[in-house]
């Protein structure tokens, strides 16, 4: 299966001008016979929207949602987008396109609203993180500070994900002698949460800077053992190309059986409790 | 160089990644003049490290002929500031011109002898902000900014003068950093060794003017806004009350200098309060 990480450099606001940028890198990874083609977070939009957010949100019928999907023919895609729900509610939405459906539709569950992030104050939080089939086998979506909640990885391996996918915009910063301190800190998580739930992990991260924050890039895929497979450089844009054999997700998992002897039923009645003993119900010892 | 280790192994908490934070600031720099529609850059050079550093770091992200060093010596500014400016200049090869701002400066004092020094000292850092953005204009050449972090922090800066400028690539750098990452990209040696001065009266130099060393204010601005200790804690770390009072009472004072003017409400929409979009919207 020969997966790619679009990592591009979006422009502030211009869905029009990201959607030629999408159409041109799908036509690249057709040309190297890409099976999956992965773009970052918000790739439609850009990332730090602000009040443009209302103004570039979409729903998944306009179309420019409708000829990407109708562009994933015998590829299947993942990009970002502004989604404007039935309801009117804006989500930081990722879409999976496959045999030119809309196959799967994941929405940000954990909004970063701290420090330089405000995400919250422009974007409803998603409510569901599952697992869902395609034509290699079961895929999870996570958008950025999802998987920074270890619980969201858990409930996709859980839920039977073999390849979870994180499409990011994360920006470079703490830069020390000892490099850069987000990219050392994504590292570690992606490699952790791919060893222990033996699952790959593409990571998408794009690159790029809005008013003087720079997106670090570094997209990567990291192998059911947690080894890095192949990064991307740091700052450039690149066409992140790999193969990836699933078998790796079985050797993994016979190798180290964790999913197998995880007790769910421990971790749900644990977290029951906790539930209850939050909400000050009930002898909680 | 020995000087900056030496500084560093005093405080190696400030020590930068240099060719990760190099390739941070150039490409980060290319990126925001070009998508504003620009090929090339202008900026004021003093003779001192910070707008030495500014140059070096244009001259990597643009080419060396995409690059503006304008000098705007004063008839009171030291011998050696023209020179160490001129030393840069050739060093990298940058096209220059050099503009002396005497006669603007004197006609408009003569009317006002009891003007301060520090009256003087902001009317020429805003003379010589009027000078090259009119010249960015001539140039189709972008501002590029040449204050560092640790002036930003203290408002050792002239509001609209010197503190001017369309993209900044040493703001987010203490000075230490600035002295280390000069240092690595070859600025010369006099530049980066020579005590650090305003040059706007003689003998004048900032760290005689602020009373405490840029090593030591660097230490404590790293430990107040980066790892955000209360005062005790700062105190266990042998910084004094005294020290500690001044610059938090510099940083609060100055918090004016470090934000566009304030709009009083009227509407629902006003502009940086509830209407919000960054600089680079569409871009």
């Amino acid at each position: 299966m020969r997966v790619a990480i679009a990592q591009i450099r979006p422009r502030l606001g211009r869905v029009d001008l990201n959607l030629e940028l999408h159409q041109e890198w799908i036509r690249r990874a057709q040309e190297e016979q890409v099976d999956l083609l992965v773009f970052p977070e918000l790739s439609l939009t850009g990332y730090n929207l602000l009040d443009l957010t209302y103004e570039v949100a979409k729903n998944t019928f306009c179309p420019e949602i409708q000829t990407l999907i109708s562009m994933a023919d015998g590829l299947d895609l993942v990009f970002g987008f502004v989604e404007d729900s039935p309801e009117h509610i804006l989500y930081n939405s990722a879409a999976y396109v496959s045999s030119q459906n809309l196959h799967y539709l994941h929405r940000k569950v954990y909004l970063p609203t701290y420090g330089m992030f405000d995400e919250a104050r422009y974007f409803g939080a998603g409510k569901t993180i599952r697992s869902f089939p395609t034509r290699f086998g079961q895929v999870g979506i996570l958008i950025c500070e999802d998987i920074w909640h270890s619980s969201t990885a858990y409930l996709l391996a859980q839920d039977g994900a073999q390849v979870m996918i994180v499409l990011s915009n994360s920006p470079g910063r703490g830069v020390s002698s000892k490099g850069l301190g987000t990219q050392e800190t994504w590292y570690s998580i992606l490699k952790n949460q791919a060893l222990i739930h033996g699952s790959y992990i593409l990571f998408a991260n794009r690159v790029g800077t809005e008013d003087g924050v720079t997106f670090f890039g570094g997209s990567a895929v990291v192998d059911p053992f947690g080894e890095t497979e192949k990064q991307a450089s740091l700052f450039e844009e690149e066409l992140l190309i790999v193969d990836i054999d699933l078998e790796k997700v079985k050797k993994a998992r016979f190798q180290m059986p964790m999913l197998r002897d995880e007790n769910l039923d421990l971790t749900i009645r644990e977290l029951e409790r906790i539930q209850r003993k939050r909400h000050g119900e009930g002898n909680w010892l | 160089m020995k000087m900056v280790e030496e500084l560093l192994e005093k405080a190696p908490f400030l020590r930068l990644d240099e060719e990760l934070t190099t390739k941070l600031l150039t490409t980060a720099l290319s990126e925001e003049v070009e998508k504003a529609g620009f090929k090339r850059v202008i900026l004021g050079l003093s003779g001192g490290i910070d707008s030495a550093l500014s140059l070096y770091l244009c001259v990597k992200a643009f080419g060396k002929e995409n690059v503006i060093a304008v000098r705007m010596p004063y008839k009171t500014s030291s011998r050696s500031s023209l020179e160490d400016a001129q030393a840069a200049i050739d060093d990298t090869g940058v096209k220059s011109l050099t503009i002396d701002i005497t006669p603007q400066i004197d006609a408009y004092f003569e009317r006002m002898p009891e003007a301060t020094p520090l009256r003087r000292g902001n009317k020429m850092a805003r003379e010589r902000m009027t000078i090259l953005y009119d010249l960015s204009a001539h140039f189709d050449a972008l501002v590029i900014g040449t204050s560092n972090r640790t002036e930003i922090l203290l408002g050792y800066g002239t509001q609209y003068g010197d503190t001017a400028s369309a993209i900044n690539p040493l703001g987010d750098l203490y000075k230490t950093q600035v002295r280390q990452l000069a240092a690595y990209l070859g600025v010369p040696e006099q530049i980066i060794t020579k005590p650090p001065s305003a040059d706007l009266w003689e003998d004048q130099t900032d760290e005689g003017e602020l009373g405490f060393s840029y090593l030591d204010v660097d230490r404590l601005l790293y430990y107040m806004i980066d790892q955000r200790l209360p005062i005790e804690q700062l105190r266990e770390l042998n910084f004094s009350d005294a020290f500690i009072e001044k610059v938090s009472t510099r940083i609060i004072r100055n918090q004016y200098k470090r934000t566009m003017p304030v709009i009083l409400k009227v509407s629902n929409r006003t502009v940086g309060v509830d209407f919000r979009y960054l600089r680079d919207w569409g871009l």
